[in-house]
């Protein structure tokens, strides 16, 4: 998977399958969700959105906004203390993948032992499951270092193998909390890239969390911008240029204007 | 770095820089002729005390007196080694056994951790001397009695260290195993256990010396003697005997004994570590 080869036919299709993100055929959708911690923190309140099918959002806000709680309250890693969260498809294990700031992997296992493991623990043996693994190796372009350890591979490398094992049960949905905001820029734009193409090929639908104006733009559909104490959303931002977007797009009249736009109103969400 | 990795590229952090670190031999000069000197610095030391006050045998023998007892009581010191070796690896074993047991029931449920790890720590505080002689009435069979003293110093460290690997592993990666819908079971086996490797193996270090030291002190509890007794026997009885340098002879075999199993153990470590753990690896510089 390079940079590039994706051909437009594919972006143009689904562009026309998802009108209007927000409306046609939803993946899920949070209804007056909010959270509340032991501590009494109200982390979340009155969360009211839908994500469609293929869609690529993103969560924007200041840190503390409780950004990667909806991640979590959407991967049914935490339950919500009111409201609801429909799903319009059935989600079995392995429907959806999650990828965190932190690499995470398991030190002591290898590239292949890590992205195995989602597979592994629903029961399939290394050689069951070799062309899975193998497959999504190459989807993130990680093939040769199957037999590395994690501490030998640079920080864009363990994200990659992160991916690969978010990827590795070909789930529906891909939750990403901040993946890219300890890279380095050049790597980052790079992963930006890849993950674009990823998504113009694969089905999948993305969340994805970030604090950069500029990553939420040049990757979204549609951002929901988000503010702090208690979290909640308020406002909710299009970006109607086509994918595939590549490198140009980060140069053009229309991303300034997109992120001029979307700085105003994460602004306006601090309070400025 | 044992993998095979094609180093050039440019993505991948290339293998701890040979050429700036500090020149590898030099410092395993220093680490092997280090304590080396500092050895025969004392012993020589030790050799020319002895002989400058005409120190008599009976009071301090020389070093070389000792090397020349050790030799001498070879047939007798030998098959004791082995006995209390034997203690020692039985209640390392059992300790192991027990120590990692309890640790994962521990995890496992915070209501047995709760209920059991005071008594625990009761065990660990109280000295084994103060017990052993307790232990020694109430068990018959005087090998278990040394071997439930042994057992007693050594499974605290490798409970506590194991139990506190178990707990952390990284809270990301639980998330992940919960996300992916594992089970109790394999959460244990394919992130806890592995999680509290390390931990584990600084425990077994610790324990490996406080088993050859449990077994020393239940044996000098204990006081028999025979063909079966252990290298405790050998330095009461030769202290009875005043057979002062057979005395220093049998405590530097002990000594010996006890570097051997820390050493071997740190060997362990490093095998099982070596390819992910940060105590095991070379830090770049």
């Amino acid at each position: 998977m390079r940079v590039g080869v994706v051909d437009r036919p594919a972006g143009d299709r689904r562009r026309r399958e998802e009108p209007a993100p927000a409306g046609g055929a939803p993946l899920f959708e949070l209804r007056d969700v909010g959270k509340t911690f032991g501590s009494g923190t109200v982390a979340l309140e009155g969360l009211d959105f839908a994500v469609g099918r293929h869609a690529f959002v993103s969560l924007l806000g200041p840190s503390g906004c409780g950004k990667s709680t909806v991640l979590r309250l959407i991967a049914g890693l935490l339950r919500p203390s009111r409201g609801r969260i429909l799903w319009h498809r059935r989600i079995s294990r392995g429907d959806i993948g999650f990828v965190f700031q932190e690499p995470t992997l398991m030190p002591w296992a290898t590239v292949f032992d890590n992205v195995w493991l989602p597979l592994r623990l629903q029961g399939r043996g290394r050689r069951e499951a070799g062309e899975e693994v193998e497959r999504a190796l190459a989807m993130v372009g990680l093939s040769d270092f199957a037999r590395a350890y994690p501490r030998e591979l640079s920080g864009g490398m363990k994200m990659r193998a992160s991916i690969a094992r978010a990827l590795v049960t070909r789930p529906k949905l891909l939750l990403m909390d901040e993946p890219f905001a300890a890279l380095d820029e050049i790597t980052r734009f790079k992963l930006n890239n890849e993950l674009l193409n990823l998504w113009a090929k694969e089905n999948w639908t993305v969340v994805f969390v970030t604090h950069s104006v500029y990553e939420s733009v040049y990757l979204s559909e549609r951002i929901l911008v988000m503010a702090a104490r208690p979290g909640r959303i308020t406002g909710e931002i299009p970006i109607p240029v086509p994918h595939p977007r590549d490198e140009a797009f980060r140069l053009s009249p229309t991303y300034t204007e997109a992120c001029r736009r979307v700085s105003a109103e994460l602004r306006r969400a601090m309070g400025e | 770095m044992a993998v095979a990795l094609d180093s050039d590229s440019p993505e991948i952090r290339p293998a701890a820089g040979e050429e700036d670190r500090p020149d590898p031999r030099l410092e395993l000069l220093v680490r092997i002729f280090g304590p080396l000197a500092l050895l025969v610095v004392v012993v020589g030391g030790w050799e020319l005390l002895v002989r400058i006050n005409e120190i008599p045998p009976y009071i301090l023998p020389g070093p070389l007196l000792v090397v020349q007892s050790l030799l001498d009581n070879w047939p007798s010191l030998w098959p004791s080694l082995l006995v209390t070796l034997r203690i020692t690896f039985l209640a390392l074993a059992v300790a192991v056994v027990g120590g990692v047991g309890l640790a994962v029931l521990f995890s496992l449920s915070r209501w047995i951790e709760l209920s059991l790890f005071p008594l625990a720590v009761v065990l660990q505080v109280t000295p084994v001397v103060a017990i052993a002689p307790l232990i020694l009435i109430y068990v018959d069979n005087i090998t278990l009695a040394l071997l439930i003293c042994a057992w007693i110093v050594a499974f605290f460290p490798i409970l506590s260290n194991t139990a506190l690997g178990l707990a952390s592993a990284d809270h990301n990666l639980r998330d992940l195993f919960e996300l992916y819908g594992a089970s109790r079971w394999q959460q244990l086996l394919h992130l806890r256990l592995p999680s509290a490797l390390p931990y584990f193996l600084g425990g077994l270090r610790i324990a490996g010396g406080l088993a050859l030291i449990g077994a020393i002190v239940a044996e000098f509890a204990a006081g028999t003697g025979g063909t079966g007794s252990g290298l405790a026997f050998r330095i009461l009885e030769a202290g009875w005997r005043l057979e002062i340098p057979r005395m220093f002879a049998a405590l530097l075999l002990i000594s010996l004994a006890g570097i051997l199993i820390f050493l071997a153990f740190t060997l362990l470590q490093h095998l099982l570590l070596r390819r992910w753990h940060a105590s095991a690896t070379l830090r770049e510089r």
